[in-house]
């Protein structure tokens, strides 16, 4: 099996799992218990978050550990919302977030908050003037992604977090993507609060992590027992926080490298695939992007039946999002970024990830070739 | 013009071990060797079909010969997911050879039945099939009815 399909998950780096193992086995203590095996399951996560600090360049307690990325960015928007209503109600985030921070909005919006979605360029690229001109007077938080799940286009958030910044506007970003891909800082040192998984940069799955910024007004969503300085009760996932700790050196250990190869390895995937075929467009291939994931898209030919095409020949890559299969319909971000509908349906989503090699690359490329080429035979457009 | 069909194309590689994106074995054949995949002219065709919105979703054309109220050849092609590319197959599969009023009573259900069942979201798929095959037979009755074509 060749897989490539990162983007949704990745598989456990067994030094993340070896970590893992002693809290899942003698040290299952709970961190709140006040006898020696709750000590040591607090020691242990005191120790783990310290790491995740050291890593992500923030304090130990700017950290709120979730169980998902999905909940970490319920918790950003849920929470900065509630916690600023009597400020304003406007809420402001781009037209090709993942549902994660989508539907949220949406539930905000049924609560009587003014949701606003800024419109991408043709790159899928949120233009700092699109921005500055969805803001307002009432408009009290902005999230936007720091790359997109699909295409892995790069917001240019610097530049974006100086708009929110000069107003006072809190910022979420939704940087699960980007996380062990491209360094964060400094291109997030202006977002008050940062959404990342564990399972997207071979961790476990079950955890997220929220870095809120000493002082961003934020009211909890899960109430209970307090934990997490009162932001996120739960008792804590200890097996799950030590893996991330893990996983995170794991992968800012080398970045640079690991970002150059997977970079070349793309570049390979996508030279070859245009020379041996016609109608291929690949999406937001003009703007910088994270450097293992390509959105391509074949004219001619069905997503879902080029990637049941690839995994009959133990290939595994994906349309869209790993959360979208299953929808017919065509993806809101190539929609959003003005790919017409006909195309839109026609792309698959390919991405590397550390145990990728140019073998793979030649394997998938060939198997591509046939596949679309079998595909147009059948296509009656 | 020219009529590929069947057009057998076995994708190399290991069999699939289970079930793969939902579908079953008889689905995945039909789709890695769909029948009567082709393409007729005006001349050879008595009737034609075309369904699916020209800008958006799943797109079919179908092509039938009809000889003394038979369908003595049918062909087609389709744009779509692996659900409307394998109904497609087993519509032209089960119309093939069939009398014009036989054929005009296939249903989707037939269609998927005669599949062994597809996932309940891709239920519409199969729809296509049916429709277009409706289609083409409208067509070849317009035709003869118009004088306009010259097989008898």
């Amino acid at each position: 099996m060749i897989y490539l399909d990162h983007n949704a998950t990745t598989p456990l780096h067994p030094r993340v799992l070896q970590e893992m193992l002693p809290f899942l086995q003698e040290r299952w203590g709970n961190p709140s218990s006040p006898h020696r095996l709750g000590a040591d399951a607090r020691q242990a996560l005191d120790q783990a978050r310290e790491r995740i600090a050291r890593r992500l360049q923030c304090r130990p307690e700017e950290l709120i550990f979730c169980g998902s990325g999905t909940e970490a960015d319920n918790l950003a928007l849920r929470g900065v919302a509630r916690a600023l209503r009597a400020r304003g109600d406007g809420i402001v985030t781009s037209a090709i977030e993942h549902p994660a921070v989508l539907a949220t909005c949406a539930a905000l919006a049924a609560e009587g908050f003014r949701v606003t979605h800024v419109p991408v360029d043709g790159q899928g690229r949120v233009q700092p003037a699109a921005l500055a001109a969805a803001l307002d007077e009432g408009t009290i938080l902005v999230s936007l992604m720091h790359a997109n799940n699909e295409t892995g286009v790069l917001q240019p958030l610097a530049e974006l977090a100086e708009l929110t910044r000069a107003r006072g506007i809190v910022l979420h970003t939704d940087a699960v993507q980007t996380a062990g891909k491209v360094p964060l800082q400094p291109s997030l040192a202006g977002a008050d609060l940062i959404t990342l998984s564990g399972h997207k940069l071979y961790g476990p799955k079950g955890i997220g992590v929220l870095v809120a910024r000493a002082g961003t007004p934020l009211l909890p969503v899960i109430a209970g027992g307090g934990q997490e300085q009162g932001r996120r009760s739960g008792t804590e996932n200890v097996a799950a926080i030590v893996g991330l700790a893990a996983a995170l050196e794991l992968v800012t250990a080398d970045l640079a490298a690991e970002a150059a190869r997977e970079g070349e390895l793309r570049e390979l995937l996508e030279t070859q695939v245009r020379q041996r075929l016609a109608g291929v467009t690949i999406h937001g291939a003009g703007a910088p992007r994270v450097p293992g994931t390509s959105s391509l898209s074949f004219t001619g030919v069905d997503g879902e039946s080029l990637v049941l095409g690839l995994d009959l020949q133990g290939i595994c890559v994906s349309t869209g999002s790993a959360c979208s299969t299953g929808d017919p319909e065509p993806s809101h971000v190539l929609l959003a970024m003005g790919v017409p509908p006909r195309q839109a349906q026609g792309t698959i989503r390919i991405s590397l990830g550390r145990e990728t090699r140019a073998e793979d690359i030649t394997r998938t490329v060939d198997a591509l070739v046939d596949t679309v080429e079998r595909l147009r035979r059948i296509s009656s457009i | 013009m020219s009529d590929q069909s069947p057009s057998p194309d076995p994708t190399p590689g290991p069999p699939p071990s289970g079930p793969i994106l939902y579908y079953n074995q008889a689905v995945i054949d039909h789709f890695l060797n769909p029948r009567h995949v082709g393409e007729l002219s005006d001349e050879e065709a008595d009737g034609f079909g075309l369904v699916g919105d020209p800008a958006c979703g799943d797109q079919m054309k179908l092509w039938i010969v009809v000889h003394e109220d038979r369908i003595a050849r049918i062909a087609f092609k389709s744009f779509g997911c692996p659900g409307a590319i394998a109904t497609s197959s087993m519509l032209a599969t089960l119309a093939a050879g069939k009398t014009v009023a036989e054929a005009a009573r296939i249903t989707d259900d037939d269609v998927i039945e005669a599949l062994g069942g597809i996932p309940e979201r891709k239920r519409h798929c199969s729809l296509l099939g049916v429709q277009a095959l409706q289609a083409a037979l409208q067509d070849w009755q317009q035709r003869r009815l118009g004088g306009g074509t010259p097989n008898p």
